[in-house]
């Protein structure tokens, strides 16, 4: 039964950085980037949220309706500004870019918020949980799990069956092909990062829900993200899920042998993956 | 009468490495010019130069008598201009049918207007009918071929480039795709071809150029050049096919 528990428990968590890696796994679909700012975009929108509840009154569905566009506006920005003059086939320009602007991020919430934990007020739900059998589940948990599933399903098919998606793909394939065919690679792009970075809005509300968050710890959830998105196969959006799924119940399940083990049974999984199956589970070799 | 497509002195180059030293081509509305020559001559660049590809001067080339030269391949594409690119460069993991909805898409977006639908198209070419679901690495050669040029087409181009579109097939496979040619000339669209095939490239053409070394070393009509002046244009002064 405690097994049962951990895996259930691992399968929530994995909801959680299913969050964190899709974005990451469209980024690096589309344009081969390795986007090492994520985890501080993260971050900053969740900080961004917590001062507005914190100053407005406002409850976690009034920041999620706010830290979502706003993302999908970083995003564009990020691009526009940053990334569409770094990206090209060599990956490494983008890489150190997005390393510089994580960097500076981290130094910039210091400077407004300083080092403190802060979390974001969820008004009792944090705290609910369901007893299913003997089986207490959070009802946080839960919600971060529904939410991850829509946003896989709502991102593959929007890749699927939308003009924008069906560019993205064009433009993932072979982009100077994308181009003779009329797409701009440059204003697509900056759609995919916008829908990447919109998707941390979300990512964020939940992770200042759940736990505490500071300037520094956007590494962490870069790490999360970037594992689960290699586990499950580079730029396949349902393999960046299920890889979310794996480590989650690697770490659930680490857990549960050691509370010091968790963490790093996740890593131990995403390097036995790396090691044995290099393309990710959902990659193609 | 000012031609559809024009270069001036067309220069490129990759890197310190000079393709193309000058070249002149003229073509008209309707009309079908091919250019020819040896691997190396310069023909592929020269169609990448023109769908600004490649930088290259603005004056150098010219739609309509206006200068478009070094315009991204996008806004060449939202001008009229499409190209069915070397190698064919379909879109690798989508189908037959999304890698030519992705050209419907861009044209509905760069509201171009022309007479080619997907229809139309599996009129054209019904095997792309018939494998609207296949993913495109799955066709074979002339069917990926066939894919090209209808994604080429549903951009709704007034000029249309053709790099080697016989490379690598079965010689009725050719057949096939050259007899699908006339029908595209005749919804009004002037092609260039590049083409290795000196006796397919004057049956389906009006006219034609050959190069060498990055230069044109001949123009004429089609049916008027003789083998001749072809093989010495080809090949430099002093050879001659034999």
């Amino acid at each position: 039964m405690q097994w049962f528990d951990a895996l259930v428990q691992g399968i929530l968590l994995g909801g959680m950085y299913a969050q964190y890696a899709l974005g990451m796994a469209l980024m690096f679909g589309v344009m081969r980037i390795v986007n090492i700012s994520h985890g501080d975009l993260v971050i900053l929108l969740s900080l961004i949220g917590i001062s507005m509840a914190t100053a407005w009154g406002l409850g976690p569905l009034a920041v999620l309706a706010i830290l979502v566009p706003l993302g999908l506006f970083m995003g564009w920005l990020l691009q526009k500004a940053v990334l569409n003059k770094v990206v090209g086939s060599d990956p490494l320009p983008s890489l150190i870019a997005t390393f510089g602007l994580s960097i500076a991020l981290q130094n910039l919430m210091l400077q407004i918020w300083s080092a403190n934990s802060r979390s974001l007020p969820g008004g009792g739900i944090e705290s609910r949980s369901v007893d299913i059998g003997g089986i207490y589940i959070g009802l946080l948990p839960v919600i971060v799990l529904v939410v991850a599933i829509a946003l896989t399903w709502g991102l593959d098919l929007m890749l699927k069956k939308t003009r924008f998606g069906r560019a993205l793909r064009a433009a993932a394939a072979d982009v100077e092909a994308a181009a003779m065919t009329g797409i701009n690679p440059r204003a697509v792009y900056a759609l995919a990062t916008a829908v990447a970075v919109g998707i941390l809005g979300f990512a964020a509300v939940f992770q200042s829900l759940r736990s505490t968050v500071a300037p520094a710890d956007g590494a962490a959830q870069l790490i999360y993200a970037f594992e689960a998105v290699i586990i499950g196969g580079m730029g396949s959006v349902w393999g960046a899920f299920i890889g979310s799924m794996v480590l989650g119940i690697s770490q659930g399940i680490g857990f549960r042998i050691d509370p010091g083990f968790g963490v790093l049974a996740g890593h131990l999984v995403f390097l036995i993956v790396l090691a044995t199956r290099p393309q990710g589970l959902f990659g193609k070799a | 009468m000012t031609a559809v497509l024009s270069t001036h002195g067309l220069v490129a180059r990759y890197g310190d490495f000079q393709a193309l030293y000058g070249v002149d081509v003229e073509l008209h509305a309707g009309e079908a010019v091919a250019l020819i020559g040896a691997n190396g001559a310069g023909k592929s660049t020269f169609l990448r130069a023109v769908m600004g590809l490649l930088p290259v001067g603005r004056d150098m080339v010219r739609l309509d008598g206006e200068p478009v030269g070094g315009t991204s391949a996008d806004r060449m594409v939202k001008r009229g201009v499409a190209i069915v690119p070397e190698g064919r460069r379909l879109f690798t993991g989508m189908s037959v049918e999304d890698n030519l909805k992705v050209a419907v898409d861009q044209a509905a977006r760069l509201g171009a207007k022309g007479g080619w639908s997907i229809e139309r198209l599996h009129r054209l070419f019904p095997i792309l009918k018939e494998k609207a679901k296949t993913p495109v690495q799955s066709l074979s050669g002339g069917q990926q071929q066939m894919v090209a040029i209808g994604r080429a087409l549903l951009c709704q181009p007034r000029v249309l480039l053709c790099d080697e579109i016989s490379l690598g097939l079965a010689p009725k496979v050719i057949r096939e795709i050259y007899a699908a040619l006339p029908e595209i000339r005749g919804a009004g669209t002037a092609m260039i071809l590049v083409e290795q095939d000196v006796g397919l490239a004057k049956e389906a053409t009006d006219r034609l150029y050959c190069m060498l070394e990055g230069r044109v070393t001949l123009s004429g009509r089609s049916a008027e050049v003789t083998r001749e002046a072809i093989g010495e244009a080809y090949f430099g002064a002093g050879h001659a096919v034999v």
